[in-house]
């Protein structure tokens, strides 16, 4: 009777030990989460499984960020994090496994910099290791400290006096520069050092546009209304406006920030629609980020394939304000925007203009190979050459 | 878009929702979304050395309510330069010291006006579970140990789901679902109900196109079953239940998009028109309007119902105090303001805290409210405070007070 009860107490274990899955496992089931809940039946499983997981299982949480989405990656996230926490109490969470791994740039960045977090909490004189080569880091936030104390570097040479030293630091601190705060903090001295600095070249602006408009929106109806420029970018065509025949003109900015004020490029026109046109010509065939900012309502065009639109007003206008992932062919790109203003007579509503640049998703400036024009291009419906 | 066909296919809450232990305060403005906790006094005097039993330190900035369920305070905030780090705090609340941290990384937008941050919305609990949402409409469900049970993006699920001045609705549990208002300018304006065990979406519901900070309120049934949310709006109020999204009722005369309505039993007290009186019988389709009165005008801060009164702050900083009965007012009382947060009450006691930190308590009274006690934190003081246990918890974006006898 015994020996029976301990057959069936091992067999029971024994099925009990084959049923759990690897951390291996368990990250491909949480790789499969996907949008508005799909997959999340079995992932709910699997992050409380991963969960439980001691230390040993955490390169693996690491490696599986690569090619995850930005979702699945918060999930790996909170599995990380409380295995992490119970290691570091139970002493057993490993500095050279977290550093090798920070160190490592052909990583996710997100990770990398989730593990040297991790990392300081143990070792907190890392950051003196690690930081200062990381001006040029895919991580933004890696960036960031290191223009930070670079730009540090220039402020003390500056006040000592050497100036031709500060010049050179903050010139490479602006080299890694991507958030507005710290180009302003470096750009500043610079100027006052007799530097010029050209920020739409260094943010990645786009400065020359052909612009036509007004359209119509009274009522907010020209952001879904299709527009000529719409169906086909001919720079030699008139339209019917809002009220008079429309053409395109070109028109450059010099706004620092390359922000193109249509109210004063064309008139303080409400209720109306303009579109702006203008060429990007990209190295290779990539992904890179549009990144808008704008008070007014919007669609892009890219090649013309829609990308994204916002019918939203006056609720609002910053750099980076709006983020879309844009894919470029190899040579000439057109670039197309809609940008509507609405009939609002407030004070605060009275801008119509926007700012458009390309950078990477870490949001350096993507320098166009070569700049071209051209008089005529097909729009948005039709097939390009 | 009408509730969605899923609304019949659910899996209904497994009896694991723990009930609300009158101490808890589990969600912004409380577990019953009333702002009053009535279970125990508070102290009416306190300052940065005085009758703070604990004080603890937050990371980045916040808006968020805590929020406190047994015996812990959850605080949410956000950081980073783009404000696209995303925290969830659990603090011990007999000690103020931190249980735990976890960390995410926003997927939706971190654009916001200078004022509000990322961590807006207050998170949530059904008393086992956290749900932190924030304004780039990531959800986070994690157990009071801090694990991890599923994470949403619901701007990956709708891409045009988002405010450039940022989003601020908190969501709120009730009908053992979870739900949250994600309303905006676009087209893709939506409430949804979210299984709490899972993160599956029990139903989505399209909502008016129009950008709204309002929070749901919650009319509790005498079981989850015949729990009604009422989700505020431009367009008015709607009442629904939240486990399946069908459409109870519907007020279509419009409503604020700041100031959150207030409840009592079965009445709404809706910031629409001033205040309109909307009686909402058990059992009953219909919506009965009770009174309007269209010069008691709340501002930021959302009204409370206590007792036989409605109290709310409007844009001078006036406590103004009117009957639940018509709408009448009763009282006035200047208040230093100006305020953001919505005050809360306790035994014949309200606390407004403004935006330079005073907290000024007003004994309510029937014939005239007085100030009675005053406290100082000497910080920027956004977020409408929890009560729990008899004691007060405040945050600022860098810190955070428990406002009781040591």
């Amino acid at each position: 009777m015994l020996f029976r009860v301990l057959m069936t107490c091992g067999v029971m274990c024994g099925a009990i030990v084959a049923q759990a899955a690897t951390p291996a496992e368990l990250v491909q089931t949480i790789k499969s989460v996907g949008n508005e809940g799909a997959g999340h039946s079995a992932a709910v499983r699997a992050v409380k499984e991963l969960s439980q997981s001691d230390a040993a299982a955490l390169p693996e949480i690491l490696k599986a960020f690569e090619n995850a989405s930005p979702l699945q990656s918060n999930w790996l996230r909170g599995a990380f994090e409380a295995i992490a926490d119970r290691a570091r109490k139970e002493n057993k969470l490993s500095a050279a496994m977290l550093e090798g791994f920070a160190r490592d740039t052909a990583r996710n960045p997100s990770a990398r910099r989730m593990a040297y977090e991790w990392l300081l909490t143990l070792d907190a004189g890392a950051s003196d290791r690690l930081i200062p080569g990381m001006l040029r880091d895919p991580s933004p936030e890696f960036r960031r400290d290191a223009v930070d104390g670079r730009r540090r570097e220039a402020d003390w040479l500056r006040e000592k006096g050497f100036n031709k030293e500060a010049i050179a630091a903050y010139r490479q601190a602006l080299s890694g520069a991507v958030d507005d705060d710290q180009v302003k903090a470096i750009v500043k001295p610079l100027r006052e050092l007799g530097e010029t600095v050209d920020l739409q070249q260094h943010f990645g602006f786009l400065a020359t546009w052909r612009l036509i408009g007004p359209f119509d929106n009274t009522d907010g109806k020209g952001f879904d209304t299709v527009y000529p420029p719409e169906r086909e970018v001919n720079f030699a065509a008139k339209y019917a406006g809002k009220s008079a025949e429309v053409a395109w003109i070109e028109h450059r900015t010099d706004n620092d920030y390359g922000i193109v004020d249509l109210a004063k490029a064309l008139e303080p026109f409400k209720g109306a629609v303009t579109y702006a046109a203008t060429e990007y010509h990209s190295a290779s065939d990539q992904v890179v980020d549009i990144r808008l900012g704008t008070p007014n309502a919007w669609k892009l065009w890219v090649n013309g394939q829609l990308l994204f639109g916002r019918d939203e007003y006056h609720r609002n206008m910053q750099i980076d304000q709006y983020r879309v992932r844009a894919p470029l062919k190899q040579g000439q790109n057109e670039i197309l925007l809609k940008v509507c203003q609405n009939e609002q007579s407030e004070d605060w509503a009275q801008r119509w203009q926007y700012q458009v640049r390309i950078c990477d998703a870490a949001g350096a400036a993507i320098p166009p190979a070569t700049a071209k024009t051209s008089s005529k291009s097909q729009g948005p419906n039709s097939q390009l050459e | 878009m009408p509730c969605s066909p899923w609304c019949g296919a659910l899996v209904v809450g497994l009896a694991l929702v723990v009930p609300a232990k009158a101490a808890d305060w589990r969600q912004f403005r409380g577990t019953a979304t009333t702002s009053v906790a009535d279970d125990a006094p508070l102290l009416t005097s306190w300052s940065e050395s005085e009758n703070i039993a604990w004080k603890a330190d937050l990371p980045g900035r916040g808006l968020s309510s805590p929020i406190v369920v047994r015996d812990n305070v959850v605080v949410t905030c956000s950081s980073g330069y783009h404000q696209d780090r995303l925290h969830v705090l659990c603090f011990n609340a007999a000690n103020g010291t931190l249980r735990w941290e976890r960390q995410f990384w926003a997927t939706g937008r971190t654009i916001s006006h200078p004022k509000t941050c990322v961590a807006s919305s207050s998170p949530a609990s059904d008393g086992q579970r956290i749900f932190a949402l924030y304004s780039s409409n990531d959800l986070a469900c994690l157990d009071l140990n801090g694990e991890l049970q599923w994470y949403r993006g619901l701007t990956v699920d709708f891409p045009n789901a988002s405010n450039s001045l940022g989003m601020a609705s908190s969501p709120v549990f009730a009908g053992n679902t979870l739900v949250v208002q994600v309303e905006n300018d676009s087209q893709q304006s939506l409430a949804v109900g979210i299984n709490p065990l899972t993160g599956e979406s029990r139903w989505t519901m399209q909502r008016p196109s129009r950008a709204n900070w309002t929070s749901p309120a919650v009319m509790p049934g005498s079981n989850p079953d015949d729990d009604v949310v009422l989700l505020q709006s431009s367009a008015g109020i709607s009442a629904i239940n939240p486990l399946t999204g069908a459409e109870l009722w519907k007020y279509t005369d419009g409503a604020a998009t700041i100031p959150s309505s207030a409840v009592q039993g079965r009445t709404l007290y809706a910031v629409s028109h001033g205040i309109t009186a909307l009686h909402f019988p058990a059992g009953s389709a219909n919506v009965e309007q009770l009174w309007r009165a269209e010069r008691l005008n709340p501002a930021t801060a959302s009204p409370v119902a206590y007792g036989e009164r409605l109290y709310l702050l409007n844009g001078a900083g006036v406590l103004v105090c009117a009957d639940l009965k018509d709408g009448a007012v009763t009282w006035q009382l200047r208040l230093e303001g100006p305020f953001t947060s919505s005050p809360v009450v306790a035994k014949d006691h309200l606390y407004a805290f403004n935006e330079a930190g005073i907290g000024q308590v007003v004994k309510l009274g029937d014939e005239r409210g007085e100030v009675v006690g005053r406290g100082e934190l000497n910080d920027l003081i956004l977020a409408t405070p929890a009560i729990a246990n008899g004691a007060l918890y405040v945050r600022s974006d860098k810190t955070l007070w428990k406002i009781a006898a040591k």
